[in-house]
């Protein structure tokens, strides 16, 4: 019998190849997580060769070796960013106390839930995503989507590290759970709601990987602050490659917006649409769509969970180490505007109840700092028009705010003013019925939509008109 | 009058005003649809009543609501309890409002659930009615306890929905409706795997809750909405329809509220110190197919008489029962219900009810005294009040007209909650008496006669009457009133179990003694902190 080489098939620095425990898990997994690839996951130039990057190790520029491969032969890893020696827990009741390399059993569930809830956002967006390389309009856009796709597919396999790592067979049975749920399925659904809203087309693609992705962001440097050592060394890992999916976002809006300033500066009437782009109007809709859909993924505002993750160390605040003193968080209190007799009140909560919001409100001000980059954008093409972030009540579908109608400043307003304004504020069926007619597929290498603004430069010093999908 | 720490509660309530359900009838089906509104909790601005959990007025409503099926829609053949809410079927018992509620208020308020959901039950055995609990979402702690009443439960299978029972590991206490019996009794759960169930806070999804049996079906969502409305269709056609006239409806009672008590058309209470005086009316017509007759309005009466007492009056630890009127008449109205029984559903619907609120005294933690004095009514169904007491003083007249009639309902009419007649079980050493008893039905029985066949405990004559009346209620009022729960809820449940008198039995010891307990209430307990900031910290020393 030949025994599988574990190492050349999945790079790992978890010493793979002499733990049977995860091997054995992994052999009836890795299978079935291919034919989840093959089935919901990129369905357009699965057997073309794309230049994408590949983690192979830890070491410095060992997360990013760049090269062609063909989607489905892509080496999905496993990494755990480096452990720190004498690791203290970052906070909660046992701040200060030795970190846990195991996991403790009173706090097994809460943890597993935590990670699979984490876990299942990433296939989620890649079956989310799996048609839109089809109208993609450049091939350097089409490569990024993939990039982004196959390190969701990684921080599956991270995930799913720690469920058949830690867990035991609730883990694996939770593993299998994460490739049996699609995203928008009437019957299995992903856990998440935004991770069940279509994303079919391509200025939608970059509103979700900018602030959806973002929300991951925090949801996992929350994580990296966590007693459970290997969850923190997961995801600490995790991060670095998130960081490149908010740069698409981010970038990618940036071009929409660039061309859209351009094309209106250059049409008579000032109207963007008229020479074939998407208006700044439009993309400010689809902002406050996206931006408001991601505010929910971080939970109620007021949360007894988050209060008990908090408390027992399994998840800390963004940049816990960093930016806060008292790590216990038993004393202070959140201030909360909250609807009380039709009108909004500011109600003091329990800092812990709090977590949440708090890391909410982190997320908004990174939001901001995006939305005041592209703003610069704007006064450098000479264009008054300037974006804003709607506020965190608009629109929401959980916690405190879901169920009362706002407008974009945040006022209370009755349903009727809602009904009859919506449509100034979110996305139209017109608007979508636009974009979606300008999504039509650019191929010839550094060739643009017309839509869409060139990047700046191309992937790792390679020039705009490389072939960063081999069609041939 | 009233010295209950939290508001007087009132039990009336109708469809019209209902806050927190729908009810909708599509010919033999009824849908009940749990929706609470998250903004109007009993104790204004108190708590929010966030996915579905309820407090007392929410169970009050359905409660209501059984009782209105029951009676108004005889052609309801299948129930389905379901919820409004996408991804949550009920949450349960709502922990903020049971942390805010004294010890006592938490008891009567499990004890009123209990029985409740024992009414479901009673509404499928008895009274023929299959219900389906339709999980359109998670059901957690009370919330799959309440489903756990239906004949059949139902669990969307969309990766998510899942049933527990999460009061062990979250709150420090037990599933207080009955949650622990039902699993192991009725559903025949194996007990490890209860066990595993009960300490696993997010409980079982779809897979596991159907293979191990926590559920009889799962359905895909996309689905569900059909699946259920045809089982409800096939349940529905299964159960034979009841014969008998149309609906009758339950007009709302009416009392005169005095500052030491109530009185309706036959039940009139006067409270005074730590005694309360129950006089119950016998009937002033003859029977008549409407909820105005004796036999069901007089009942209704005596039910919201108990619960008001047992909510709102804490100080009361004694009720002195005392009838009047004339026992023919009493006879009269339980052989018209007892008769009309077979060809016509309302008829049996009144006897049932009699039996609920009768097995609501014997759940009570008040003792009960029975009084027979000259004028009494205490004869067929009034009799049973007196053989549920937990002592009957009979006054022995001189001129020897002071009686006691049985009637033939003691031959089990009103079933316990053990579901024997109370009749077999006052004499668990004489199989026999109740046959030999019930072949004097109608019969007058005096008061030395009724004492040596034991019905009455004791029959003073005109000298000693007084002063040994007043003498056992002045004892009764000395003694502690925890031990005299305890002692009167063992001694009135000798002999077998049921489920129900389990459920019963052991919310009134284990769970009781759970809510006192500092592991649950104390400063660091466990239900105590749920919601806040803080983790609990448990005295893990065993008793």
């Amino acid at each position: 019998m030949t025994a599988i080489d574990y190492d050349s098939r999945i790079p790992n620095n978890v010493d793979l190849a002499s733990d049977r425990r995860l091997q054995r898990a992994l052999e009836k997994w890795q299978p079935a997580y291919l034919d989840w690839w093959r089935s919901v996951g990129p369905q357009v130039f699965a057997d073309k060769e794309v230049y994408l990057r590949t983690a192979i190790s830890t070491e410095p520029g060992g997360w990013a070796n760049f090269g062609y491969v063909r989607m489905p032969e892509y080496r999905w890893g496993i990494f755990l960013a480096d452990a720190e020696p004498d690791r203290r827990i970052p906070a909660g009741d046992h701040a200060g106390e030795p970190v846990w390399q195991q996991v403790p059993g009173e706090y097994r569930n809460a943890l597993k839930r935590i990670i699979v809830v984490q876990a299942d956002t990433e296939p989620a967006s890649v079956e989310q995503q799996r048609w839109l390389a089809e109208t993609g309009p450049s091939l350097y856009d089409v490569r990024n989507l993939f990039q982004v796709n196959v390190e969701e597919g990684r921080h599956l396999w991270a995930m799913v590290y720690l469920l058949h790592g830690w867990f035991g067979r609730d883990g694996r049975d939770e593993a299998d759970e994460l490739l049996a749920r699609r995203s928008g399925d009437a019957d299995k659904p992903r856990i998440l709601d935004a991770f069940n809203q279509p994303c079919s087309d391509w200025l939608t693609f970059h509103c979700f990987t900018c602030f959806t992705d973002r929300d991951g962001k925090f949801q996992l440097g929350a994580l990296a602050e966590s007693a459970f050592d290997p969850l923190s060394r997961t995801t600490r890992f995790m991060l670095t490659e998130e960081a490149h999916h908010l740069f698409v976002g981010e970038s990618g809006l940036e071009r929409i917006i660039r061309r859209g300033a351009q094309l209106a500066k250059a049409d008579p009437n000032g109207d963007a649409r008229d020479q074939g782009g998407i208006d700044l109007p439009t993309i400010q809709r689809y902002v406050n769509y996206w931006f408001c859909y991601s505010l929910d993924l971080f939970g109620a505002e007021i949360s007894t969970n988050a209060a008990d993750y908090f408390a027992t160390g399994l998840k800390g605040r963004w940049r816990e180490a960093r930016d806060y003193e008292d790590h216990r968080a038993l004393d202070g209190v959140a201030v909360l505007p909250t609807v009380e007799d039709g009108r909004l009140v500011d109600t003091e909560v329990p800092l812990r109840n709090a977590m949440n919001e708090l890391l909410r409100r982190d997320y908004v001000r990174d939001c901001e700092r995006v939305v005041r980059r592209w703003n610069q954008v704007l006064e450098d093409e000479g264009f008054s028009f300037r974006f804003k972030l709607p506020s965190t009540r608009f629109f929401r579908r959980q916690g405190i705010y879901a169920g009362h109608f706002f407008d974009p400043e945040g006022n209370l307003i009755d349903e009727a003013t809602w009904e009859a304004r919506k449509d100034e504020w979110l996305p139209s069926a017109s608007d979508r019925a636009w974009v979606a007619h300008l999504m039509q597929p650019v191929r010839e290498p550094g060739k643009m939509a017309n839509w869409i603004a060139a990047p700046r430069k191309g992937i790792h010093g390679k020039p705009l008109d490389f072939e960063y999908v081999r069609l041939d | 009058m009233a010295d209950a720490v939290h508001p007087p509660v009132h039990f009336r309530t109708h469809p019209d005003r209902y806050l927190h359900w729908d009810l909708s009838f599509d010919g033999p089906v009824a849908t009940l649809t749990m929706k609470v509104a998250e903004d109007r909790p009993m104790w204004p601005g108190a708590y929010e009543l966030k996915l579905n959990s309820y407090d007392l007025a929410v169970d009050i409503e359905l409660a209501d609501a059984v009782e209105r099926i029951r009676f108004q829609h005889p052609e309801v053949r299948a129930v389905v309890l379901t919820s409004a809410l996408d991804k949550v079927f009920c949450a349960g018992a709502n922990i903020r409002f049971l942390g805010q509620a004294s010890h006592a208020f938490k008891v009567n308020f499990c004890r009123y659930t209990n029985e409740t959901r024992a009414g479901i039950e009673d509404a499928s055995r008895h009274s023929g009615i299959h219900w389906i609990a339709a999980l359109n979402g998670t059901a957690s702690g009370g919330g799959y306890e309440l489903a756990l009443t239906a004949d059949e439960i139902l669990l969307i299978d969309d990766g998510n929905a899942a049933v527990s029972l999460p009061e062990v590991p979250l709150l420090g206490v037990l599933p207080g409706t009955g949650g622990l019996t039902r699993i192991t009794d009725k559903r025949r759960v194996r007990r490890d795997v209860a066990d595993v169930f009960c300490t696993k806070a997010e409980g079982f999804r779809a897979r596991d809750a159907l293979r191990f049996g926590f559920v009889d079906a799962v359905i895909p969502r996309s689905r569900w909405a059909d699946a259920v409305a045809e089982r409800a269709r096939a349940a529905a056609e299964a159960r034979a329809p009841r014969a008998g006239g149309p609906g009758v409806p339950l007009p709302e009672l009416a009392f005169d509220e005095r500052d030491d008590g109530w009185s309706g058309r036959f039940v009139d209470l006067r409270i005074e110190g730590r005694a309360a005086h129950l006089r119950i009316r016998g009937p002033d017509a003859d029977p008549e197919r409407s909820a105005a007759t004796w036999a069901l309005h007089a009942f209704r009466e005596l039910d919201e008489t108990l619960v008001r007492l047992r909510f709102n009056h804490l100080e009361v630890g004694l009720v002195l029962v005392r009838t009047e009127g004339d026992p023919a008449a009493v006879l009269a109205h339980e052989a018209a219900m007892l008769d009309g029984a077979a060809a016509d559903w309302f008829w049996e619907e009144v006897r049932l009810f009699q039996a609920r609120v009768l097995r609501r005294l014997d759940n009570g933690a008040k003792t009960v005294y029975a009084l027979v004095e000259p004028g009494n009514a205490f004869a067929g169904p009034l009799l049973d009040i007196a053989l549920a007491a937990d002592r009957t003083y009979m006054y022995l007249d001189p001129d020897e007209r002071n009686a006691i009639r049985l009637g033939r309902g003691q031959g089990g009419a009103w079933p316990m909650g053990n579901g024997r007649s109370r009749l077999a079980q006052r004499f668990p050493a004489d199989p026999e008496a109740p046959a030999r008893l019930l072949a004097r039905a109608g019969e007058a029985i005096g008061a030395e006669e009724a004492e040596e066949l034991g019905l009455v405990t004791m029959s003073p004559d005109e000298f000693d009457w007084e002063d040994e009346v007043r003498i056992a209620v002045e004892e009764r009022l000395s003694l502690s009133p925890d031990a005299l729960t305890g002692m009167e809820q063992n001694l009135r449940f000798g002999g077998p179990e049921t489920c129900e008198t389990k459920i019963f039995g052991r919310l009134s010891a284990w769970q009781n003694w759970i809510f006192q307990r500092p592991n649950a209430v104390g400063e660091r307990g466990a239900l105590k902190l749920f919601g806040h900031p803080e983790r609990p910290v448990f005295d893990f020393r065993r008793t």
